[in-house]
């Protein structure tokens, strides 16, 4: 990650204010994809907060990482009408599938999971993301399917 | 997408509309407004729910299909997007207004459904396999044999108060929303009311808190406008972290001006220059239309410095969260915009006294405040006749889980749950038996089939060991095991516990555990660890209550309610789990036996391959059987069977 | 204002908006804190001081609930003791079962809990959260599985000490006690004072113990002498350790107990602090004829020289180049005794008693060493030293008081008084008015410089300089006069910085302590000694001066540069 780049971000906060530290890391990581030692650092020397500030509200917050994200990441839905629906056992299938579980990059980089809340379509659950596409009433066997796709279409 | 035009004659009919001066009008500004309400049309406008159910569900095709339908077809035609009815099991839904006449509903349109239904409609002809139903409008002509839509049985029972324009108008439309009447009710305030007598009209109309607590919202407000201080804020908490629920979300993708109208009159109420509306990073759509609704009401100067010249300042920022489920707990949310850990502080001093800032804040649920503009429009006396006589007004819930029809509904406090989930939810599907609702989320508790007639309102459910909590109604059928889903809020709980007290940090993840033993094998069966096993067991009541008893926040406090009102309900489905070791509802499958039925089993011995324990014996081409003393009820054989001779009871 | 409460159920007068739990201390009652710390604003987080309050559904916080006229409590209800004992148990449930093995075994808050509460049986058990330990620091070892979570340290390191080192990391049951980035100890910006440890209910931060070191050396001697020598605030303090009173100076029983455990010679570790002394004002006086790098900055607290380094590089050139007392009783015993006993350095093993776990860190420095071999081999704190004492079976109250060795057997109470804060400043002046006007002093006691302020100034006139004398504690406080300090018009000569508040008294290598009434007797004690010293000045020292004569020349001096000084510089950390 550039230097620069996070400056750039920091520019967009004039203010030296606690009150950004949340957006700031929210930006960084949108531009990235994930956190670094170089933004912790750049970020308190901003703020002027110590480093260990910053790093201890990044890893309160659930949506921070620190890990590069996968390049197909994957977002299962895990509220409660889809897990009555069955969700419990997608998760598991990634992980069996993939091997990777909630906030984990695979070793090769390409899938990431992350389970979130409700997606707002219980009525077509389960429901899953991957890269932004959604995908409804997710079986173990349709989630194979369509990680075999993406598989696929990266040979 | 139709945005905002802002082209000047426009420009000045809204802000005459606003100024109060109808009267000054000319005919061509009569029309534009009709034009704007949908009064009257000059071109076919087709109207297309967009949000984020029905994108899940496949909008962004459908508004492809549509455009290019028109575009190859060279129709003069609108194509504008609007929020969600509620009924989410029918996204994406469509809407169709042809000049002259009625506008009607389709449901479930799906992209390849398009042009079955453009090419019917555009030759006046209804495809009724198709159509959900038309609006009532006394300008319009209706279409013969399609029923209404507020006739069916989702919208009868309903009763729009704050819902109302939701599915109707279109969110990105500030022009829209005026002409419906809109920002009239926050006008009103700054031009005849003091702050203290907004907060006298809240406190007269019985509003309480939609957020969990149901504290008097009015008196809130007042607490806090007569604390000394240098500033007040306001916050809007549309945290909504609860995985069941998805209402907030829906309301401010389909409505985002009502919420921003909703604050004004708040802030103003309670002398705040500054507002947050706390929101869940991932709602994004909500987010962007939130953020367009507020430059627009800037761009009118409803927003800004001394707003139409009463004097009053406001400006609205949105605060994204960054997940965290707790921050939905009013000091943890202040910590958080403060830049910190979302961690709830001890309560007294109360945010009304020191909040943000260390600043006398208020904190209100999203909504909470969507009740306020009606009530500044219609007044406290008819607001205060909806509902029950301790708890006023309306209550939006979402159903979902196991129901036929899953969506947004408001409901007068008071209603039935039994009228919720059969009237309006049409019951559980496939003639299954209902076995029993969640109300509240994981803060929430566990209600019966006998306690359907129990009607919602704040008391009555408290008394049940619920609280309205996030107003997510979850149905559960036979088929749901109740152990297992109180395990999985008990997950989610240990999960979002911010780790600052014991009892909740440690107490939500023990009681997991002692679930997660009741309803799985044990890996070892050695003395010791079967009786730490059946302690466990034994104080999970206790254990429940101390934390109830103890923790720091509501989250802890609550977290018992599943498990102490899951026990009270559904007492015989645990014995049945600890004492005989099955589970009813089939869900806990390491409690399930397996067995292989003789007469389908062909031998193909990829059951005896795969069984990580080797308990299933039998040779090639013959039928195979289970040890059962081996098998620890992995399911595995169940799963790999291709011939389904493997039998789970 | 006076109101009524009822408390359990005895009618009560006490003060409105006071904390529950302030009223029923005052009215005798016990209750159980652990996230409690005296003089913050209480957190509520172990929700061990639970009461029941009439008429609320849950239990409320004591400590952290204020008083309302007409409340009527029970503090040990049914309800109540067995909600705390839950609590307890919880905790347990997370709990390593080692407790035969750790540091704080008997000295521990979470073992007292479970005492009081009459915890007999495991009913709650799971999974525990298992965590590495950080053994990276050479002072402080951070051991997560151990910790409570009460966050007691965190506050001491943000709002006393202001390094901001540890904070909480993740939540829920994965948060944990860490450093930024989760480095270890070393590896962050923690500068190894120790003040966390004081305040660590258990084991999960404790200092790095080398007794192994010790043990196999002195049982093992073959040719090498060991030596032993304690820092001034020490004979202060270790009583307390022993059930005598705080404050009670027991010099001669270090000796002799030390001498027990086998130490072939014992030096009082003063004398070091008097050529400190003696340098230091050298130093200044220096700097003051040359008008350069002013302030001086004192260098005796090695939490506060790793600050300089990594947190103001730019204070460098400002920082005194004098070892701290410790280090240059090291240097000059090494020195010492190879050129009076003709020993190699090697063959000396020096073990200082310090009041600091960051003396630990200090010791291994490279510039402590002279071509490789370090000046202090092993540094123990005053806890340790109790501990060894009791290893080695030694029962102190039948020890008669024996006296140390020569050559550093003797120091003056300028030396002595470095151990409370202020001391290093009125140490110093005394010996600069000497060398600047010829005469010492006759009433050598400055109240403006003692005291409990975080920031004293003295202004005074010595010889032709006009002196502006200034000594700061806790550490937290140097940033606000951190401005006043890099401004040109800087009206400051001499800043004395002691890390732990009250300084070497309470640092973090000290006995455990819980009234604040301890460490107020400590520091009296120290001026006790002060008061009734004859030699109260370094440079009236005789053994020093003889010293000075016989090997370093003069102070401040080429052989005293080289040996007794050192540079620091800048280091890279993540702050
Ligand atoms: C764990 C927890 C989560 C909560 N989540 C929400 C939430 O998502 N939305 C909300 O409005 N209130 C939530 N609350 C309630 C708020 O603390 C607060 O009571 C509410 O916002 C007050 O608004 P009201 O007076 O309008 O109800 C939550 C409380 C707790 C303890
Ligand atoms: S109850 Fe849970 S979420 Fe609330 S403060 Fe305690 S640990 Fe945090
Ligand atoms: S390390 Fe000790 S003081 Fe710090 S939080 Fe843990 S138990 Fe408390
Ligand atoms: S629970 Fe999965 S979309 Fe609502
Ligand atoms: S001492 Fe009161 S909550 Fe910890």
């Amino acid at each position: 990650m550039e230097n620069n780049k996070i400056k750039k971000i920091l520019e967009r906060y004039p203010f030296v204010e606690r009150e950004n530290l949340i957006p700031i890391l929210q930006d960084i990581q949108y531009e990235y994809g994930h956190l670094t030692e170089e933004a912790v650092k750049e970020v308190g020397n901003y703020l002027e907060l110590p480093a260990s500030k910053i790093y201890s509200v990044a890893t309160f917050y659930s949506k921070f990482r620190f890990q590069p994200r996968g390049k197909f990441h994957l977002k299962l839905c895990r509220g409660t009408s889809c897990q009555i629906k069955g969700a419990e056992k997608l998760e598991k299938k990634v992980y069996k599938y993939l091997g990777i579980m909630n906030g984990e990059t695979s070793g090769d980089g390409m899938f990431s999971l992350e389970v979130v809340a409700c997606m707002g379509c219980c009525g077509l659950g389960p429901v899953m993301a991957l890269n932004n596409r959604y995908y409804t009433e997710i079986t173990e066997d349709k989630l194979e399917e369509i990680i075999d796709d993406y598989k696929e279409s990266e040979e | 997408m139709a945005r905002f035009e802002g082209n000047t004659t426009r420009d000045t009919i809204i802000k005459t509309l606003l100024e109060g001066n109808t009267e000054d009008m000319d005919d061509k500004g009569r029309e534009a407004i009709d034009r704007i309400k949908g009064d009257k049309v000059t071109q076919p406008v087709i109207s297309l729910s967009h949000n984020t159910a029905s994108i899940v569900a496949g909008a962004d095709e459908t508004f492809d299909a549509i455009r290019s339908y028109l575009e190859e077809r060279e129709i003069d035609a609108r194509l504008d997007v609007i929020g969600s009815l509620g009924l989410i099991t029918a996204e994406p839904l469509m809407d169709i207004q042809l000049p002259g006449k009625a506008r009607v509903t389709f449901g479930k349109v799906f992209s390849e459904k398009v042009s079955d239904i453009l090419d019917a409609v555009f030759n006046n002809f209804i495809p009724k396999e198709y159509v959900l139903g038309q609006h009532f409008n006394e300008l319009h002509e209706p279409w013969e044999n399609i029923n209404y839509v507020n006739e069916l049985p989702f919208f009868q029972s309903q009763k729009r108060v704050i819902l109302n324009n939701c599915g109707r108008i279109n969110p990105g439309s500030v022009d829209e929303y005026v002409v419906n009447g809109g920002y009239r009710s926050f006008l009103m305030a700054i031009r005849n009311y003091t702050p203290e007598e907004v907060c006298d009209l809240i406190e007269r109309s019985g509003l309480r808190g939609r957020g969990g607590e149901g504290y008097p919202t009015g008196k809130k407000w007042k607490n806090t406008l007569h604390a000394p201080a240098e500033k007040r804020f306001l916050i809007c908490n549309a945290g909504e972290s609860d995985p069941g629920a998805f209402m907030e979300r829906m309301i401010m993708e389909s409505d985002p001006h009502s919420l921003v109208e909703s604050i004004a009159i708040a802030s103003y109420a309670i002398g705040a220059q500054k507002a947050y509306i706390y929101l869940e990073s991932e709602y994004e759509t909500a987010c962007r239309r939130l953020q367009n609704a507020i430059d627009q009401a800037r761009g009118y100067g409803l927003l800004g410095d001394d707003i139409f010249s009463s004097g009053f300042n406001l400006n609205i920022q949105l605060h994204q969260g960054a997940g965290a489920y707790v921050c939905g707990e009013e000091t943890a949310l202040i910590a958080s915009i403060e830049g910190k850990r979302g961690m709830p502080r001890p309560k007294p001093p109360y945010p009304s006294h020191r909040g943000l800032h260390n600043q006398p804040t208020v904190v209100n649920n999203m909504e909470t405040l969507l009740n306020v503009p009606v009530i500044v429009r219609d007044g406290p006396a008819w607001y205060k006749q909806i509902g029950t006589d301790k708890s006023s007004g309306t209550k939006v819930f979402s159903i979902s889980g196991k129901i036929e029809r899953s969506g947004l509904v408001e409901i007068p406090m008071g209603t039935s749950l039994r009228e919720v989930v059969y009237k309006i939810g049409g019951g559980v599907p496939d003639n299954k038996e209902l076995k029993g609702v969640l109300v509240g989320g994981p803060a929430g508790g566990a209600l019966t089939y006998e306690n359907l007639d129990t009607r919602i309102d704040y008391e009555e459910l408290k008394e049940l060991g619920c609280t309205l909590g996030s107003g997510a109604v979850v149905v559960m059928d036979e088929h749901t095991c109740i152990l297992d889903t109180v395990k999985y809020y008990m997950h989610l709980l240990e999960e979002e516990s911010c780790g600052k007290c014991i009892p909740c940090r440690e107490g939500t993840r023990r009681m997991h555990e002692i679930l997660e033993n009741i309803t799985t094998r044990p890996r070892e069966e050695n003395g010791s660890f079967t009786l730490q096993r059946f302690k466990g067991v034994i104080n999970l009541e206790r254990l429940a209550h101390v934390v109830r008893d103890t923790s720091l926040c509501g989250l802890g406090q609550r977290a018992a309610n599943p498990i102490l009102s899951s026990i009270t309900a559904f007492r015989e489905e645990y014995e049945e789990h600890i004492f005989e070791r099955k589970c009813p509802a089939g869900v806990c499958q390491e409690l399930s036996t397996f067995y292989i039925d003789v007469d389908k089993c062909t031998g193909c011995t990829i059951c005896a391959q795969k069984c990580p324990t080797g308990a299933i014996v039998g040779s090639a081409k013959k039928p195979h059987f289970i040890v059962q003393e081996r098998c620890i009820g992995c399911g595995i054989c169940y799963d790999s069977c291709k011939f389904g001779a493997v039998i789970r009871k | 204002m006076q109101i009524e409460v009822e408390i359990n159920n005895n009618k009560i007068n006490a003060v409105k908006g006071q904390t529950i739990l302030d009223a029923l201390k005052k009215n005798g009652i016990k209750i159980p804190t652990l996230c409690r710390l005296e003089d913050f604003t209480p957190t509520g987080a172990c929700r061990l001081c639970v009461v029941e309050v009439e008429g609320m559904d849950n239990l409320v916080p004591s400590c952290s609930y204020p008083l309302e006229e007409g409340m009527k409590i029970r503090t040990h209800s049914q309800r109540v003791i067995e909600a705390r004992k839950m609590i307890v148990e919880l905790l347990l449930s997370n709990h390593p079962d080692d407790c035969l093995y750790c540091e704080r075994n008997g000295n521990c808050e979470l073992q007292n809990l479970a005492a009081e509460l009459n915890i007999r049986e495991r009913r709650i058990a799971g999974k525990k959260n298992k965590a590495k330990l950080d053994l990276s620091s050479p002072g402080i070892v951070h051991d997560p599985e151990k910790c409570v979570l009460c966050g007691r340290c965190i506050r001491i390191c943000e709002d006393i000490v202001s390094i901001t080192t540890l904070e909480f990391r993740g939540r829920g049951n994965n948060t944990s006690v860490s450093t930024a980035m989760n480095k270890g100890l070393n590896f962050s910006s923690c500068v190894q004072c120790g003040q966390c440890i004081l305040v660590c209910p258990t084991g999960a931060l404790h200092e790095k113990s080398y007794f192994d070191l010790i043990q196999e050396t002195l049982g093992n001697k073959d040719g090498i002498t060991t030596v032993a020598h304690y820092s001034s605030s020490v004979v202060v303090t270790l009583a307390e350790e022993f059930g005598l009173k705080p404050g009670k100076q027991i010099v001669g029983l270090i000796n002799a107990a030390l001498r027990k455990i086998g130490f072939d010679m014992v030096f009082d570790g003063s004398f070091g602090s008097d050529i400190y002394v003696m340098e230091q004002a050298a130093e200044l006086e220096d700097r003051l004829d040359k008008e350069e790098n002013l302030p001086l900055l004192s260098s005796s607290c090695p939490a506060w020289i790793k600050d300089v380094e990594q947190s103001y590089p730019d204070l460098l050139p400002y920082l005194s180049t004098v070892k701290s007392p410790e280090q240059i009783t090291g240097a000059v015993i090494k020195r010492y005794c190879r050129e009076t006993e003709n020993k190699s350095k090697n063959d000396i093993f020096s073990v200082a008693i310090t009041p600091c776990p960051a003396k630990k860190f200090e010791a291994q420095r490279q510039e402590m060493a002279q071509k490789g071999i370090p000046d202090i081999d092993v540094v123990l704190t005053t806890r340790e030293l109790a501990r060894l004492i009791k290893l080695y079976g030694i029962d102190i109250h039948a020890l008669e008081p024996e006296s140390a060795n020569v050559p550093f057997n003797k120091s003056s109470s300028s030396g002595k008084l470095m151990a409370s804060v202020g001391g290093t400043g009125e140490a110093v002046l005394r010996t600069l008015h000497k060398n600047v006007t010829g005469t010492d002093m006759t009433y050598p006691k400055f109240g403006k410089l003692r005291g409990t302020k975080e920031f004293k100034e003295l202004s005074l006139q010595v010889g032709h300089h006009q002196l502006n004398m200034t000594s700061v504690s806790p550490l937290k406080k140097v940033k606000d006069i951190l401005p006043d300090i890099r401004n040109e018009g800087c009206h400051y000569h001499y800043l004395e910085v002691m890390a732990c508040p009250g300084g070497c008294v309470n640092g973090g290598g000290q006995p455990f302590y819980t009234e604040s009434k301890t460490l107020r007797d400590r520091t009296k004690a120290i001026h006790n000694i002060d008061e009734k010293s004859a030699v109260q000045f370094s440079h009236n020292n005789k053994v020093v001066r003889d010293f000075y004569s016989q090997y370093l020349g003069e102070p401040y001096g080429g052989e005293s540069r080289k040996v007794l000084h050192t540079q620091y510089t800048k280091r890279d950390i993540l702050l």
